[in-house]
């Protein structure tokens, strides 16, 4: 548990806000994965109760400071994208098992996000470009207004997008993209429910390890409240905070 | 130095300060964060006689100053509790207790009978009020019948101390309370959730897949307070409360208003250290008013 002071906050739309927060006491932030997710208290309002549980965005070691990119989901999220820079924010960090970087620089990796679920790809491109490999971005949104932090992603590979209305990259569905056509040895994937499915069907019939990121409502972040289950390939309920959030398709029953 | 330790009939605790069923896991969810050597006890989340998967996601809805769930008793049963956790665990210098849960009366006896053989286990909290269960759970703690069956049932086959926690969704708790004193408890713990409701409105929709489940932290705080004070006065064996205990000034309420010891739940999740600056708080309050023994205090309303 790390109280965080905001250095920054930059509004990504109407609909989304990205945070950089570093360590009040000026401590080192502890090590964290690609993946892994903080639990962000919203003190003082009237309406949440409960933390936030928001992937890890980006570490920036230079700066020591830990990136949340946040969508606007309810009057929990609202709140934390109207932080103000000095504002100190509670964090309990890092939280859950992140993707497998197990990576030989010679492999080929696709990094599907879709909406928000682009958040963890930043930080999980900079840890595997680090691991000598030369990660690809397929990134999906509504509209070309929608796609985050596209300059980001570009920095660190190639980036490949679509969009549902053909304002940017290919149109349609992002499972229709024809970065699918390459080969991947293994395919990362973050984002609406459907097309996490969908993209873990793309894989499965390709042959290619797949994993994902899920997301489910938490209380506590911990595995303690059983609040976050969801249900394994042999039938038995984990929790998504403590056995995930990151799932290797075959774990799960789809 | 004030003295915080209590007693709860033959249960000795170093302070009043326990930890809620299903908000603390095993305790070992929680070490990062407090040191569980510091606590009066930790109480383990449900336990049965066979394995249970729980309820469908979503089991959890956030509500005012509060929270729902529908867990279902999600465990692993109580043989893979005292092969693989209770090992771990034991190790600890608090006391552990094991919450109880059961479909019928036969299984509640056969998991108390099962952590007899357990030295370190000097107390049971018998879950009669288990509102997200078909079969068992808040079925017998809303009648003084059911809650004194379960009660006198355990009692033949456990022989250390008995709490038994109430259901609030009750008529009259006092009563219920009395049943199950007469009926043997030695310890009364109180509340547990009240059954509630959320609807999604945007997708017309209950938020758990259950519909129903229970409510609980701060929100129900003064609900749980008044049944204390309620049950306190009805009975003469101890009473632990708990019900959306935030922090020590919280912590006192229920004390004075005639909690031996309390429970912390849904506060666990919020601020996963929160047990350990209840105790700081509660030592604080009693010194800054010259208060020797947090005795003192206990029903003094």
């Amino acid at each position: 548990m790390l109280d965080m002071t905001v250095t920054g906050n930059t509004a990504l739309g109407s609909s989304y806000g990205l945070l950089k927060l570093v360590p009040t006491d000026g401590s080192k932030l502890p090590p964290i994965k690609a993946g892994q997710f903080v639990q962000v208290e919203v003190a003082d309002s009237k309406t949440t109760y409960l933390r936030r549980p928001i992937s890890v965005n980006f570490v920036d070691d230079k700066s020591n400071s830990l990136w949340l990119l946040v969508r606007k989901a309810g009057d929990g999220t609202r709140n934390l994208t109207a932080a103000v820079v000095g504002q100190v924010i509670n964090v309990i960090l890092p939280l859950g098992r992140g993707f497998g970087t197990d990576v030989k620089a010679t492999d080929r990796l696709l990094l599907v996000g879709g909406g928000v679920g682009v958040a963890p790809l930043l930080y999980l491109g900079h840890v595997l470009r680090q691991a000598g490999c030369e990660p690809e971005f397929l990134l999906g949104a509504r509209s070309a207004n929608d796609l985050l932090m596209l300059d980001e992603f570009e920095r660190i590979g190639r980036v490949y997008c679509s969009t549902e209305d053909g304002t940017a990259g290919e149109k349609g569905l992002i499972t229709g993209n024809s970065a699918f056509d390459g080969h991947y040895d293994r395919i990362y994937c973050c984002g609406p429910m459907p097309m996490m499915k969908a993209v873990a069907a793309v894989a499965k019939e390709k042959k290619t390890d797949c994993e994902v990121s899920l997301e489910n409502r938490m209380a506590c972040g911990l595995g303690a409240c059983l609040c976050c289950v969801e249900k394994k390939a042999d039938g038995h309920n984990v929790c998504v905070c403590t056995d995930g959030p990151v799932f290797n398709t075959k774990e799960l029953p789809w | 130095m004030v003295n915080l330790s209590v007693e709860l009939g033959d249960l000795k605790l170093k302070n009043p300060v326990l930890t809620a069923s299903g908000t603390f896991g095993y305790g070992e969810e929680y070490a990062d964060f407090v040191d569980l050597n510091r606590l009066g006890g930790f109480i383990v989340k449900g336990t049965t006689l066979e394995p249970r998967e729980g309820n469908d996601y979503p089991r959890m809805a956030e509500t005012p100053s509060g929270m729902l769930n529908a867990v279902g008793l999600q465990n692993k049963g109580v043989d893979y509790f005292i092969e693989h956790i209770y090992p771990r665990i034991r190790r600890y210098d608090s006391e552990i207790i094991v919450n109880v849960s059961g479909k019928c009366i036969k299984d509640y006896v056969a998991v108390c009978e099962k952590l007899s053989e357990l030295d370190k286990i000097n107390a049971v909290e018998i879950n009669i009020s288990c509102p997200n269960v078909k079969q068992g759970g808040m079925a017998y703690g809303t009648t003084c019948d059911g809650a004194a069956e379960v009660t006198s049932a355990v009692r033949k086959a456990w022989a250390r101390h008995m709490i038994v926690k109430l259901s609030p969704n009750v008529t009259s708790i006092a009563d219920i309370a009395r049943a199950v004193e007469d009926a043997g408890a030695d310890s009364v713990s109180l509340i547990n959730t009240l059954l509630g409701m959320a609807v999604d409105v945007e997708r017309r929709r209950p938020y758990l897949s259950t519909v129903t489940g229970g409510l609980s932290g701060a929100a129900v705080r003064p609900i749980a307070v008044r049944m204390v004070w309620q049950v306190a006065k009805a009975v003469s064996i101890p009473v632990i409360g708990l019900g959306g205990i935030m922090n020590g000034r919280d912590a006192l309420e229920f004390i004075m208003a005639g909690a031996r010891a309390i429970e912390v739940g849904t506060a666990n999740f919020i601020d996963p250290s929160v047990t350990m600056k209840i105790i700081d708080e509660i030592t604080e309050y009693c010194e800054r008013q010259g208060v020797k023994d947090i005795n003192e205090l206990t029903g003094i309303i």
